[in-house]
């Protein structure tokens, strides 16, 4: 085999690229790697991944009935407590103690895990989705513009948790004959986060739509002719989708705390329904015998919350392009 | 800048209007009836008969006007007849007679006007959130100034790290386990906020401190956590600007050129988002109230809701409403009166 010659001739030094021809990098590995140097975003990621694998896989492995009433057993002290208080009442199989009325504890912080989630990522989905329609029609469209931001405005200013207490407390009962007493509520919560949440996405979007229209890309895509529907869905949402990703960090720790205030306050799911605030609220009244009832809902909460915003704030530098790369 | 403001005030009134139709207009749909508190033997015709006198049986729109004509008329008349007869601010001015005894906002519940309820549990709400939020700013700027000043130190992190906390651990958390820890264990301080307490002597006022200390630490501390992530953020945009290398080539110490030149121009955002955020500290009181047992408007409008009583919830949502306005139009004139780049024209 011969050496092949060399079809293209060494331009003159000028025109020469400087630097080194590093292969070309596709934004979301730039992305990623910047990710991955952030320690809080890491652990908050990962730690939201279990989570979720737990509260999904959590009632296969531990096959105890959440709702299964064992007065024998009731009021059991967590395993732990064994370690410092030989007294307690505690049980092997019951690793994190029973209630009031003998549920076990660690199968209702699962299915309450289940229902905090669920309301968090689809309360999070539904509001991403109004926001960014909102905001893609008030930037697409020059005459919904005005109208559209008027009423993000308006939505800015109305007083959220008394008007989500105020809604949940009226639309209960119609909703609960409608899809029965879980399944109302959890339209009711999830519908009601989001009509209320959406704002900031709807800004962000708005604005970075706005920039986005006059670049010459989009000028090009509508010469050959691309209809609107197919500019904002193959142009536009792909740019955007950064600050859409940040906000919706921001509202999946938003849904689950303010689901959980709800709970809190005793106007979520049904008492026997467990969720991590109702948990948490049932627990206060004895707080003084069984700390751990409120302890271990709350920390899940606010595990959960610290590590999806650490996430945000992870991911928020890691799509920052000034940021990345320093 | 005047007509800016004037602007922005006239502005308000219709989405003010706006919002209190469109809670109006929710809260005509609930199911909820002021009768059914009333016993059975009472005979149905009476029953309409008081419902009527309650105004329940009118057209909503009907409604809608005589709750505007109560609360933007009647009201204020009231409220400027106690001001001249009794209150000890404006005592002195002549004795008014505006109020003629016509029906004012009546709650269902207590079947007495709405806006005395609110007044008398004002006070606690005010005290307890308000100083929290002075309490939760002056522990929240020296942080904020200090870690961006020591950007990636250690103090830097770990004041990162205790924000990030603060930002994430709700009050219905924190609320029970201070209780747990300060009450409980400790005993240092009452978990309950006594409001009947009257605070004439020392013994007393050292009583009103401790019951003070931990709703006050519960709302500081989101206070602290927000503000403060805003401060360093500030902070770090203006320590890089120029200005501040020409401030430190002329030779002014590092005193000055951080707390003159830097910190007021990091001021001007910082003090725009603390106006902003006071509605929803109001609104994060209405959690804190219940866990500490504080009577104020926050748990007023709880029990309203789960007694079904509209009028009083309407009102609360509106004052609500009013704040979260008000002080929108605040943080949008202080932005700028203070920074004299901006100029609404």
């Amino acid at each position: 085999m011969t050496e092949p010659v060399n079809a293209t001739p060494t331009p003159i030094e000028a025109l020469a690229d400087k630097g080194p021809m590093a292969p070309p990098r596709s934004q979301l590995r730039d992305v990623w790697d910047q990710l991955r140097k952030h320690k809080g975003a890491m652990f908050g990621g990962g730690f939201l991944v279990f989570i979720t694998l737990a509260v999904i896989l959590g009632p296969y492995i531990w096959q105890v009935d959440a709702q299964k009433l064992d007065i024998r057993n009731k009021d059991l002290r967590p395993i732990w407590v064994a370690l410092w208080d030989g007294t307690a009442k505690t049980a092997w199989n019951r690793p994190f103690g029973t209630d009031q009325l003998g549920r076990d504890q660690l199968a209702q912080i699962i299915q309450g895990g289940r229902t905090s989630m669920a309301v968090g990522w689809a309360a999070m989905i539904l509001s991403l989705i109004i926001g960014t329609t909102v905001g893609v029609l008030a930037g697409f469209v020059r005459k919904a513009d005005g109208l559209l931001m008027r009423l993000t405005d308006l939505f800015l200013s109305l007083p959220i948790l008394p008007l989500l207490l105020v809604a949940v407390t009226l639309f209960r009962q119609p909703l609960r004959e409608a899809f029965g007493p879980e399944g109302g509520m959890f339209v009711l919560i999830v519908g009601i986060i989001a009509i209320t949440s959406w704002m900031p996405t709807a800004r962000i979007v708005r604005g970075d739509i706005l920039a986005l229209k006059e670049r010459e890309f989009i000028l090009a895509a509508r010469s050959i002719g691309t209809t609107p529907f197919r500019i904002v869905q193959r142009h536009l949402l792909p740019n955007v989708l950064s600050p859409i990703m940040v906000s919706a960090t921001l509202g999946l720790a938003t849904a689950i705390i303010t689901e959980s205030a709800l709970s809190f306050l005793g106007v979520g799911f049904p008492s026997d329904f467990p969720t991590w605030g109702k948990m948490l609220a049932d627990a206060v009244q004895r707080m003084q015998q069984f700390p751990e009832r409120v302890y271990l809902p709350g920390i899940a909460i606010s595990l959960t919350v610290l590590s999806v915003n650490y996430l945000g704030d992870g991911l928020r530098d890691a799509l920052d392009p000034r940021i990345r790369g320093r | 800048m005047l007509t800016f403001a004037v602007r922005r005030l006239v502005l308000a009134v219709p989405t003010l209007l706006f919002i209190s139709f469109v809670i109006f207009m929710l809260l005509q749909l609930a199911p909820g009836d002021p009768m059914a508190q009333v016993p059975l033997t009472v005979p149905a015709e009476v029953k309409e008969l008081m419902r009527q006198a309650l105004g329940v049986g009118e057209p909503p729109l009907v409604q809608y006007w005589k709750w505007l004509v109560q609360m933007f008329w009647i009201e204020p008349k009231v409220f400027i007849d106690w001001l001249t007869n009794y209150s000890t601010l404006l005592g002195w001015l002549p004795d008014t007679q505006l109020y003629q005894g016509e029906l004012r906002v009546i709650s269902w519940q207590t079947r007495s006007p709405v806006m005395d309820i609110v007044i008398q549990r004002l006070p606690q709400t005010l005290w307890v959130v308000g100083l929290s939020y002075v309490v939760g700013i002056l522990i929240a700027l020296p942080i904020g100034i200090y870690s961006a000043y020591r950007q990636y130190s250690i103090f830097d992190q770990s004041g990162t790290f205790i924000t990030m906390i603060g930002f994430s651990i709700p009050p219905f958390f924190t609320g029970p386990l201070l209780i747990v820890i300060f009450s409980v264990q400790l005993g240092w301080f009452p978990s309950i906020y006594d409001t009947t307490l009257v605070v004439d002597s020392w013994a007393a006022f050292k009583l009103q401190l401790q019951q003070m200390i931990l709703p006050v630490m519960v709302l500081a501390l989101q206070t602290t956590a927000q503000i403060s992530r805003y401060m360093r953020a500030s902070m770090l945009d203006n320590l890089n600007q120029d200005y501040v290398r020409t401030a430190r080539a002329k030779g002014l110490s590092e005193a000055v050129v951080v707390s003159v030149h830097v910190l007021r121009n990091s001021m001007i955002p910082v003090i725009t988002v603390i106006a902003l955020n006071v509605p929803s500290i109001f609104g994060g009181a209405i959690i804190t109230e219940n866990v500490f047992k504080v009577n104020g408007i926050g748990q007023l409008l709880i029990t309203a809701l789960f007694a079904n009583d509209l009028p009083m919830v309407m009102t609360l949502t509106f004052i609500f409403a009013v704040l979260i306005v008000l002080f929108n139009l605040i943080a949008d004139i202080l932005y700028g009166l203070l920074d004299p780049r901006i100029r609404y024209d």
